[in-house]
């Protein structure tokens, strides 16, 4: 180790298309269009923020962000850059395209590896594709234990300490690094990018790879298809009152028709 | 019938198999021949004859865990199970803290294909997705190895008892797992919550960005505790640090079918809809008239919710 107080942590970052615009399905692959400017989902926005921050404590380190994206696509990647992260990498590969998450996680665990993490912190899902899945198949694979819902995460530089979601409360889970968290949204306020940070983050390296690149046992293949793509039943809009003071009145009646009270 | 053998995981909390446990079982039996479940915690044998009511002929019992978060135990056990010629051509799991663990765990192990977010599971085991806020339907199958492993929503199924017996408790071991299974719980804390749980309360009322400030939560707190049910959240106060993560309700959340859900200043974002949209009657407060929630809710109130709220509450008092 060059430097015993620091910790370098991996955080994996998807750049999805910005959810602000409705979502597209590919007609012929099925799989969602990611066309256009993508951007970084604000779920991953929490993750790099404990990243900095767990850094900043340990007093040295750095962040890495990996992420597997189409067209070596790093518009999102910029944004983590100009927050704070050290540099970045990417894996882009046509042959990945509709990849299920093992696929991806096999991918991401493999980049993950040359990096060799103190911590990786990610989502505890995406905000397109929301399987979930991904981080722990990636802790799997890299055999590191894994920690998932994280609502505050502190560490010692050997061990990880997680206060942890649960149905009824949260449990305090403590695991020795290296470890993966999934973090929930609300776990720190994600800073802005200075003007500074962005410009900065122009010169950070990304480093860019193509799954020939990495070392993956086994090789990619996909488990799983689409097979049809329906519209769900629709719900259909009812009655629209405006409030003119009294728009109060017209719920009370609607809850004593359903005898709710 | 697409297979032999299907496999559920069964948590429980305090000694009772979950609701969701019940209507995995039930999907389970209409796609399999035989049912079994996979239990873990230590107290299946005490529980073991309400897995018999669905159907379950035999318990395969992980015990106690001594402290390990359960993904890697429990999927390790059930690799052992697999690698020994015991194989399952499917197991479901509930999408829940634990179950997306383990059946990730699982299917890296294993090298398996695994889908989430099932909202529908067909006799010849396709799988269906609600995307898009619940407009889109995708369906999926799986083509690799098997078992198949799928991660199921809540309340996607009415549970229905076959009135079974007992079935016989093994108990199967989980082999040392080394450096993965280094997470361990030091300490549980239970929060309390007064009223109905927030899945299954027959009234939910939940608020959103619309309510300006995090102080005015107490009054949808309010309104839900007359109305005898629970109050709710939508993913932009959680994140917002209004409440805490387990008020919410949508894709990343909680999906709620109550007899009544109330949107208080909630706008609507698709990633709340897929969450809320199974509820049979929908009342929507919002001053934005153009609020996708509008396009959903059987009684739509445009208008300040601070002005409407407050005069509902008193108007229910009074009652």
């Amino acid at each position: 180790m060059e430097d015993n107080l620091g910790m370098n942590v991996v955080v994996c970052v998807k750049q999805i298309p910005d959810p602000a615009s409705p979502g597209k399905l590919d007609p012929s692959t099925k799989t969602l269009v990611r066309e256009g400017k993508l951007v970084v989902d604000d779920s991953d926005m929490y993750g790099i923020e404990m990243a900095l921050q767990l850094v900043g404590t340990a007093g040295g380190g750095e962040v890495t962000l990996v992420s597997m994206a189409p067209n070596n696509e790093t518009a999102g990647l910029r944004t983590g850059l100009a927050m704070g992260a050290a540099k970045a990498i990417l894996v882009s590969d046509d042959s990945l395209k509709g990849a299920d998450s093992l696929t991806t996680a096999k991918v991401l665990a493999a980049a993950i590896k040359r990096v060799s993490p103190d911590l990786v912190i990610a989502a505890t899902e995406s905000t397109d594709g929301y399987t979930g899945t991904l981080p722990v198949q990636v802790a799997e694979l890299l055999g590191f234990p894994s920690i998932t819902f994280a609502k505050s995460v502190s560490t010692d530089g050997t061990t990880v300490k997680v206060d942890r979601q649960t149905e009824a409360g949260y449990d305090e889970v403590e695991s020795p690094l290296p470890a993966v968290v999934t973090v929930t949204a609300g776990v720190v306020e994600p800073r802005y990018p200075s003007f500074k940070g962005i410009m900065a983050a122009k010169g950070k390296p990304v480093e860019q790879l193509t799954v020939a690149d990495l070392d993956i046992e086994g090789g990619v293949a996909v488990t799983q298809q689409v097979t049809d793509v329906v519209a769900a039943e629709a719900r259909k809009a009812g009655e629209i009152v405006t409030d003119e003071g009294d728009a109060h009145e017209r719920i009370v009646q609607f809850l004593e028709q359903l005898k709710v009270i | 019938m697409a297979f032999d053998k299907v496999w559920v995981l069964a948590e429980a909390f305090e000694g009772k198999p979950l609701t969701v446990v019940n209507e995995l079982l039930t999907k389970a039996r209409e796609l399999g021949t035989t049912v079994e479940a996979v239990c873990f915690g230590g107290d299946a044998a005490s529980y073991a004859a309400d897995l018999g009511k669905f159907g379950v002929t035999k318990v395969y019992d992980v015990g106690d865990l001594g402290g390990s978060l359960p993904g890697v135990p429990v999927a390790s056990a059930i690799a052992a199970q697999i690698s020994e010629g015991n194989r399952p051509d499917a197991i479901l799991f509930a999408q829940s803290y634990d179950g997306r663990d383990i059946a990730a765990r699982l299917s890296a192990k294993l090298n398996l294909g695994v889908l989430t977010n099932l909202v529908g599971l067909a006799e010849d085991g396709t799988s269906e997705h609600a995307i898009f806020g619940g407009e889109t339907l995708v369906k999926a199958q799986l083509t690799g190895e098997k078992p198949y492993l799928f991660l199921v929503r809540p309340k996607s199924f009415a549970p229905e008892e076959t009135g079974g017996g007992a079935p016989e408790v093994t108990t199967i071991d989980a082999p040392d797992a080394g450096a993965t299974n280094g997470a361990k719980i030091s300490q549980r804390h239970v929060e309390e919550r007064t009223g109905p749980k927030l899945d299954e309360a027959p009234v939910v009322v939940s608020g959103g960005r619309g309510l300006g400030e995090s102080d005015k939560f107490a009054m949808v707190e309010e309104l839900a505790k007359l109305l005898k049910g629970a109050p709710g959240a939508s993913r932009a106060i959680v994140d917002a640090g209004w409440v805490p993560y387990a008020y919410q309700v949508g894709q990343t959340g909680k999906t709620v079918k109550p007899t009544i859900y109330i949107a208080v200043g909630i706008s609507g974002a698709t990633q709340h809809m897929v969450g809320m949209k199974g509820a049979k009657n929908i009342i929507a407060i919002n001053k934005d008239q153009e609020a996708p929630i509008f396009s959903i809710a059987d009684l739509g109130i445009v208008g300040d919710v601070h002005k409407v709220i407050p005069k509902l509450i008193e108007a229910l008092k009074g009652r």
